[in-house]
């Protein structure tokens, strides 16, 4: 376990050091700098800039000092905000990114299992065709479809909640329903067919054999088994609400990361969108390894293998 | 089998045996209740409490950079540093005419060269330092301080031997025209007479710091210095800061040591920086706010038919234009320009596709701008149009090139795009192509002049049409056209020289003739200001600028 564990941590460490060599030369080589606004700067002004953030040194030095600065830690001053640093920025960003994440995971796994599994044993009846329908359309409605809806309904009809900002605790409920709903969907439909596929295994036969109550049975046996393709599938489902945040962030006026990220990328504030980019993609791999190793400790065939 | 289970049951061993799946299931039942309670209270919104209070909720439109006002650039910066600080002069909130700020009066020399600033002697800072002579003179040198790379140092550009300095060809900050005399005393000399400059003292650029402020969070003339946060931000304006939240909003809150303290009736304004108008206006329906930034051209219409209370359309210092590369085979050929400029339908353009009240711009310099209204040397007409073409040698677009008219995606531009592409189609025969380019590397291509016909946009600094017509010199950064001509350089250069306001008029109309005629430009509309707004907003005066001196505003039903 250790050995696998500490092979894939190098695999890690070598794909962010692609991804922000990649991203840096990328992002440089994109036309238009933080710099170019509608009305012009002064040569001057814009070589005390460019001095002032190193840009006046050419593309290996910049791409080096970079590099140095980031084993310290350090990502650098924002373009954009000039009284900000990016780890600054980020701090600021990244719980409100995971509060959001965490809650509409909540969201996802509390409406997706029970309703996958309501269908699973239940197959063929009204209860799942309303579980799958609900799978349905959770699937095919984009949140920017469904975030304005909500907000009209329940924002702006009920007023019951603000249609907009990240103050109070009910202004969390909104933004984690959509978001949530979206990743609840397809979890559903998956804990169906991994239930379904479950419950007519041999020991889910046994277990009833043996005279277990029905709900021991679904619970305790073919559950473990059943979620299987749900755990596999939250790796990119966790980095799905984490990095694909934007649309609910832009609806519900939301101070996270998924807007500071496409945001960084129009301005051009270089060392902003690498800073997200480095923390997006350390935060997916960190998942996709933990995934990894939850599915190993609930399928002993993942863990023979390994 | 038919699989069964008794729900009782289930929820028994649930709850015994699978402590984990509790939380879920818990959170499962907890949520519609959430939602009942939330449901049973009708909470009052920001607007309801804020008219009782005195609190201003505006949004800003998009994030705030920076609050340091040498490092402003936009209008939402602007918006939230006139609460926190007061420049030597201020704007009257109806006709923005310079009144009195830090400086209770001035004296001008009859040659129109020096102002004398006496300063009051009870203008405070928010930690309760006076506001002294000496504070304006070292914050217009860090404005012009070379290392700051302050874009709008420039400005201050009208000060004697200020460009010289700030271009670091000056080391001697001693001949520069500003002079603290004594501590409230300021004596500005300038580079030549200019009438707009009491005009341009209410700009960012302008706005004093406090250095020891400053100082302490960092190097003075350096970017990077995070003297702007709460708790360390002093200012001198009618209200202090009090929150920061980035992406949520900003908190100033009337500052007990203004000197005119007496005459501030807002208790708080609450900024929020809501970039996208279509959550901006779903906040302001639902009571967030008082005032928006702007409105979706598309809702209009809603609300000229619904709340037209609430719709506010204002007129706007900028003209929308189309910008031509005039060192473009084809382009290059003046009559080409005039029949493309003479072509257009801007009537058209502005009654069905922006219905936001703009006007049709047959000129450059919006009309009525400081007393000055330009020459309709553009006006519609497709007959002229389509005989210069003929003389030009492409009679009814045989022969013409295709042209390229580049634009960044919005749905706005892409209309009145739309328009354009095919008023010249119908009326010259021409082919025109659109090119979308996000935003940045349109800026780009329009740096290295790589275009034939671009989407432009100007918004004057001050009001004066210098602000305007001083972009398409030869020298001028913000020219990028390849136009250069030097009777119209030369008229340029005399007005922002000349004090008599008829000769410089003349001047101005001149100016504007010459590239009238020669169209290195296609102006298309002046812009208004739509926006939405609560009915117990007072004294929010329609503008040219969209200044709104915080002074004078308050909230009453």
């Amino acid at each position: 376990m250790l050995r696998f564990f500490a092979s894939r941590l190098l695999q890690s460490l070598l794909a962010l050091f692609v991804i922000i060599t990649a991203t840096f030369f990328m992002m440089k080589k994109v036309p238009g700098g933080p710099f170019d606004s509608e009305k012009a700067t002064s040569p001057e002004i814009k070589a005390s800039l460019e001095a002032y953030y190193g840009l006046n040194k050419p593309l290996y030095e910049q791409y080096g000092d970079y590099l140095k600065n980031l084993v310290r830690g350090e990502l650098g001053p924002s373009f954009k905000y000039p009284n900000r640093t990016v780890n600054e920025i980020l701090a600021d960003k990244l719980p409100v990114s995971l509060e959001l994440g965490l809650l509409s995971l909540a969201v996802a796994l509390g409406a997706g299992i029970p309703l996958g599994i309501v269908g699973a044993i239940r197959r063929n009846t009204w209860a799942d065709y309303v579980a799958s329908a609900f799978g349905m359309i959770g699937i095919s409605v984009p949140t920017f479809v469904v975030g304005p809806l909500f907000v009209l309904v329940f924002a702006l009809t009920f007023q019951w909640f603000s249609p907009s900002g990240w103050y109070t605790a009910s202004d969390r409920v909104l933004p984690c329903l959509v978001l949530g709903i979206a990743y609840a969907a397809p979890i559903a439909r998956l804990t169906r067919g991994g239930m379904l596929e479950v419950l007519h295994q041999d020991f889910v036969r046994t277990a009833r054999a043996k005279g277990a109550s029905e709900a021991r049975v679904i619970f305790k046996h073919a559950l473990r088994g059943g979620l299987l393709p749900v755990v596999s599938y939250l790796g990119p489902a966790i980095a799905g609400i984490l990095t694909g945040s934007f649309v609910i962030e832009t609806i519900f006026q939301i101070p996270g990361l998924g807007r500071a990220f496409v945001d960084s990328a129009f301005n051009r504030d270089y060392t902003l969108l690498l800073g997200t980019v480095i923390l997006y993609a350390a935060l997916i791999m960190g998942l996709n390894l933990l995934v990894d190793v939850v599915q190993a400790w609930m399928n002993p065939k993942v863990r023979l293998e390994s | 089998m038919r699989p069964f289970v008794s729900l009782p049951q289930s929820r028994g061993v649930l709850e015994r045996r699978n402590p984990e799946f509790a939380g879920v299931r818990l959170l499962c039942l907890l949520l519609p209740i959430l939602v009942a309670i939330t449901g049973c209270w009708q909470r009052e919104n920001n607007v309801a409490l804020g008219d009782r209070e005195q609190i201003l909720h505006r949004g800003i439109g998009p994030e705030i950079p920076d609050l340091d006002p040498h490092l402003a650039t936009s209008s939402s910066e602007y918006n939230v540093l006139i609460a926190l600080l007061e420049g030597l002069v201020t704007e009257d909130p109806v006709d923005l005419h310079p009144v009195p700020g830090v400086a209770e009066s001035w004296d001008a020399s009859s040659d129109g060269l020096t102002y004398t600033f006496h300063l009051r002697g009870n203008a405070r800072w928010s930690n309760g330092d006076p506001v002294t002579a000496q504070d304006f003179a070292a914050s217009f040198r860090r404005m012009l301080t070379p290392s700051l790379a302050a874009d709008y140092a420039w400005m201050l550009y009208v000060l004697q031997n200020a460009e010289a300095f700030n271009r670091g060809k000056l080391a001697d900050f001693g001949k520069v025209g500003i002079e603290a005399v004594n501590t409230r005393t300021l004596k500005l000399t300038l580079e030549h007479p200019t009438p707009q400059f009491l005009s341009m003292l209410t700009h960012t650029a302008f706005m004093p710091v406090h250095l020891p402020t400053v100082e302490k969070y960092g190097p003075t003339d350096r970017r990077g210095n995070a003297w702007t946060r709460p708790g360390r931000f002093v200012g001198n304006g009618p209200f202090v800061l009090k929150t920061w939240q980035i992406g949520q909003r900003i908190v100033v809150s009337k500052s007990p040591t203004y000197w005119d303290a007496g005459a501030v009736r807002l208790k708080e304004i609450d900024f929020y920086p809501i970039e996208s108008r279509d959550v901006e206006e779903r906040a302001f329906r639902a009571g967030q706010l008082h005032l928006t930034e702007s409105l979706a051209p598309s809702k209009i219409d809603a609300y000229r038919r619904n709340d037209p209370q609430m719709l506010r359309i204002d007129p706007y210092l900028g003209t929308e234009f189309y910008r031509i590369n005039v060192n473009r085979p084809f382009l290059n050929d003046r009559r080409v320009r005039r029949a493309l400029a003479l072509s257009v339908d801007r009537q058209k353009i502005v009654e069905n596709v922006l219905r936001g009240g703009q006007l049709p711009a047959n000129e450059f310099t919006p009309p009525q701008t400081a007393g000055y209204t330009a020459p309709a040397l553009l006006s519609y007409d497709p007959n002229a149009a389509r005989a210069l073409l003929v003389a030009a040698g492409y009679p009814n677009g045989r022969g013409a090139p295709p042209i390229e008219l580049l634009l960044n995606p919005s749905e706005s531009h892409r209309a009145v795009a739309e328009a354009v592409q095919e008023m010249w189609r119908r009326e010259l025969g021409l082919e025109v192509r659109l090119l979308n380019q996000e935003y940045k590397v349109m800026v780009a291509s329009r740096r290295t002049g790589d275009f034939q016909i671009m989407r432009s946009v100007w918004i004057g600094d001050y009001v004066d049409p210098l602000s305007f017509l001083a972009i398409f010199g030869t020298n001028n950064g913000n020219n990028y056209t390849g136009w250069s001509n030097r009777s119209y350089d030369q008229a340029v250069f005399e007005s922002e020289r000349v004090t008599d306001p008829a000769s410089r008029n003349d001047l101005f109309k001149k100016a504007e003739s010459l590239l009238l005629e020669e169209v290195p430009i296609i102006p298309i509309y002046h812009y208004t200001h739509v926006f939405l707004i609560r009915p117990s907003v007072k004294n929010w005066h329609p503008n040219l600028l969209d200044h709104h001196p915080y002074k004078a505003v308050y909230l009453e039903k």
